[in-house]
């Protein structure tokens, strides 16, 4: 299975056709798919609450948006989850690498990694943490919930999900 | 002139567009002057004013004029290479540059010292930048409508509010009149 096309044809299926991305080297692959397609816009943005703004922005517009970010930039949106995407109940999927988790190589990213969660639930975020490829069965049923309840959700995508790094 | 006497000025020309309208004072103005259900006015998250007008632009045809101001693009930067590299013709960014956080009382921000906005927007690669004394923005707002480019303004006025309401109004009743009046 080609896990980036499966991901990007599952977000099409699902009516996403606005995109904004912030790079993870987890999420290259899956970027560089939604890049590609006819079916999607891509727009990159440099921050992620900036990305978030996009979204809501596509959202009224009548584009379904999503968000690809790290879980590094949780700290930096909270606000906007809060203040934007919540206060004014809009739905956001956002696939999330969850770097710092098992299999991680690089030990900072498991500061970001310990707090992840805490602060999804904190802010009262679904989050579904995928960590076997086969667990990607599962994002069709997300995407579907998601623009259903009109909240952000958060999708965990771990190095075991993705494949490890090779030599880890 | 002051933010509010622009509002007033232009608002027969916002009326009959949809207006993506920054955080706090520049919000309760405009809803104040002349609220519409065309207006989706930023209750909080400071800064992402431009962001959503970019994104509703690129969603949908209908043009999108962004009231923003100095102190949130610059805690935004971001955003003006995101619009110089895709904002679509129908996308006009009005930035109230009053060189001062006008909601918070007025503190001065680096656009009152060094900083030009109009040259920033440039050089991230926004092609058609319009630097507008107040007294001309109704004209020059006008013109950016019929030019079919996207627009980027920078408005030069005085530090100043006008004593308005809160908004009282539910973000989710907001969100969808607003929501109505695009797909109207
Ligand atoms: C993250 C964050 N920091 C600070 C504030 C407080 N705040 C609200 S509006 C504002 C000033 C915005 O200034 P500007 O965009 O220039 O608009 P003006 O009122 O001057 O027209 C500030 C600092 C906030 N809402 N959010
Ligand atoms: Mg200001």
């Amino acid at each position: 299975m080609n896990i980036d096309k499966r991901i990007a044809d599952d977000m099409a299926a699902n009516g996403i056709s606005f995109v904004t991305t912030v790079p993870c080297k987890q999420l290259a692959g899956v970027i560089e798919e939604i890049d590609q397609r006819e079916d999607m816009l891509h727009i990159p943005s440099n921050k992620e609450d900036e990305g978030m703004g996009l979204c809501a922005g596509a959202w009224m517009g009548g584009k379904r948006p999503a968000i690809i970010m790290q879980n590094t930039a949780i700290g930096v949106t909270i606000n906007t989850l809060a203040t934007l995407i919540q206060y004014y109940r809009m739905p956001l999927p956002m696939l999330i690498s969850y770097r710092g988790e098992l299999r991680e190589p690089v030990a900072c990213q498991v500061e970001m990694a310990v707090h992840t969660k805490a602060l999804l639930a904190q802010l009262n975020i679904p989050t579904y943490h995928l960590h076997w490829q086969k667990d990607v069965e599962e994002l069709d049923n997300i995407l579907k919930y998601t623009f259903m309840c009109n909240k952000p959700v958060a999708i965990l995508t771990d190095a075991n999900f993705w494949g490890g790094y090779g030599d880890q | 002139m002051i933010r509010s006497e622009i509002l007033r000025e232009i608002a027969p020309t916002l009326r009959d567009q949809l207006v993506v309208c920054n955080i706090g004072i520049p919000s309760q103005e405009l809803h104040a002057i002349d609220d519409q259900p065309s207006n989706f006015y930023m209750l909080g998250t400071m800064g992402l004013a431009s962001s959503i007008g970019l994104g509703l632009a690129l969603a949908q045809p209908k043009p999108v004029i962004v009231i923003d101001g100095d102190g949130s693009i610059l805690t935004n930067l971001g955003t003006l290479p995101t619009i110089g590299n895709n904002a679509p013709s129908n996308y006009i960014l009005m930035i109230i540059d009053n060189g001062s956080y006008g909601s918070t009382g007025d503190q001065p921000t680096y656009t009152s010292q060094r900083t030009d906005l109009t040259g920033m927007a440039r050089a991230a690669g926004c092609a058609r930048v319009v630097e507008v004394q107040d007294v001309d923005t109704g004209p020059v707002l006008e013109e950016a409508l019929a030019s079919g480019e996207a627009t980027v303004m920078v408005v030069k006025c005085d530090s100043g509010n006008a004593k308005m309401p809160v908004i009282t109004m539910d973000p989710v009743v907001i969100r969808d009149r607003f929501m109505k009046a695009i797909a109207s």
